[in-house]
């Protein structure tokens, strides 16, 4: 126990910067993912053959494959066209990754508002676009809140597949520090309640938003 | 005698809803300034019939002619039409995440593209009016449903549409809460607005209506002024019905 304090607080500087690594892979691959998650729910609700064709097998494909195949395939296939940075590499696949998430989360959303919604915005001249932006989306956001929040915990966990193309994220930290003493266990606990902070914080985040949110209901 | 000004013309209108046909050959005139009260049974198609009117359904062939001009979907910019014909629904349909106030003025702002400043006084004076000058910042869902129903009205008038359509607007109302939203109803009518009005209550119909149309499994069976209608009806279907509610 008192080896295990002394690893955790010794190892603090190199950990901060793994910390620091895996919230901007975190928070850039997010953002990215809520962009193509948006377009895909988009072209899934679209009522357009071809594009929810497009979307399904975008989705499909998403979730037929390990993410980590899916970040070597970026990282490695992907370098003899274009040598992409480890850290855009992984951005990216992890946004690609949960993106389909987010928008089977979105689409549902979207679905569950009520037609009625829709007729009212459209019984004042609003076209199907500003509807869209101004009454539906404001009101499916809010509902997806706590799905959305619980997609960003698992992107957040996710993102330490990113030490696998070499990134010195938490996860990465704590397994070359492990391999460096020849002593792992000590390490991946540090590693597990550094996570376990970043998920707690961003529970208790997740939640204020929902109550701000809840003002109107 | 100047001759009144039309604002609805529908002519042999048909709708159907897959095997389902709900409207057959319905014509129907709205006057400007005239009050037309749809009555009939659940199921006869007044609601398709003032759907039909703002386009929120799509006929299947015959003519729909709003302030003049014959509408198509195809070839007009529906949303033109809509922001000239309101419409109130009978589940209100306000805007949950929005404030009362930031109800009534979404529309002019983003379709007129009127500015904050004009809207929110525009949009205050109107809730004065229905009565509900000191809800603005309130959220609906605060609201009881005779007060959500005047905010709907208030919406739909702040785009100062030239026709108003009601769909069961006090259906969904407690019985003690019908009074209040029929009342500003009346109040609309009497300033001269052009409105078309589904409803179960027959006092409004004959109180408020200038034209009272019965409409019973699709058709319009009998139309008339509402002493005609109540007192001295012709068919039979008509009889019938408004003994089965009176």
């Amino acid at each position: 126990m008192g080896e295990f304090f002394d690893i955790f607080i010794g190892s603090t500087d190199v950990f901060f910067q793994g910390l620091w690594l895996t919230l901007r892979l975190s928070v850039v691959s997010l953002l990215i993912a809520i962009v193509i998650g948006l377009f895909f729910a988009m072209l899934k609700i679209s009522r357009i053959k071809i594009l929810e064709i497009i979307a399904d097998l975008y989705i499909w494909v998403v979730r037929g494959t390990p993410l980590i195949v899916q970040i070597f395939i970026l990282y490695y296939g992907l370098a003899s066209i274009w040598l992409i940075p480890e850290f855009w590499a992984a951005s990216i696949g992890l946004a690609f990754h949960s993106g389909a998430y987010i928008a089977e989360i979105i689409r549902g959303s979207i679905q569950s508002i009520a037609k009625g919604q829709n007729e009212a915005a459209r019984s004042l001249g609003m076209n199907r676009r500003l509807t869209m932006r101004r009454i539906v989306l404001p009101q499916a956001f809010r509902r997806a809140v706590p799905a959305l929040g619980n997609q960003f915990i698992i992107g957040i966990k996710d993102s330490s597949l990113a030490s696998f193309i070499g990134l010195q994220e938490l996860f990465g930290v704590s397994n070359t520090m492990g391999s460096n003493s020849f002593n792992y266990l000590p390490y991946f606990f540090t590693v597990a309640i550094y996570y376990l902070v970043i998920v707690l914080v961003l529970t208790v985040a997740v939640n204020q938003l929902e109550k701000k949110l809840a003002v109107s209901d | 005698m100047t001759k009144p000004r039309e604002m609805i013309r529908v002519e042999k209108l048909n709708k159907s809803f897959g095997d389902l046909h709900v409207l057959y050959d319905i014509d129907l005139k709205v006057n400007e300034s005239d009050v037309v009260v749809l009555i009939g049974a659940s199921g006869s198609g007044k609601s398709t019939l003032l759907r039909c009117l703002n386009f929120l359904e799509f006929k299947d062939d015959g003519k729909i002619v709003i302030e003049g001009e014959q509408v198509e979907a195809a070839t007009h910019d529906l949303n033109k039409v809509r922001a000239k014909v309101g419409m109130v629904f009978q589940h209100f349909n306000l805007f949950p995440h929005k404030t009362v106030l930031g109800n009534v003025i979404e529309a002019p702002i983003q379709v007129k593209g009127m500015s904050k400043k004009e809207a929110v006084k525009e949009g205050k004076r109107l809730l004065d009016k229905v009565g509900l000058g000191d809800k603005y910042d309130i959220y609906p869902s605060r609201l009881s449903g005779g007060q959500k129903q005047r905010v709907a009205i208030a919406r739909a008038l702040a785009m100062q549409p030239d026709i108003m359509l009601f769909d069961e607007p006090t259906s969904a109302l407690d019985p003690e809460l019908v009074g209040e939203v029929l009342e500003t109803m009346k109040e609309l009518g009497e300033e001269g607005m052009t409105m078309v009005v589904v409803t179960h209550e027959m006092g409004f119909a004959r109180e408020v209506g200038d034209w009272v149309v019965y409409m019973n499994e699709g058709r319009i069976v009998e139309e008339g002024q509402p002493d005609h209608i109540f007192d001295h009806p012709k068919e039979e279907r008509t009889k019938a019905f408004l003994n089965s509610i009176l």
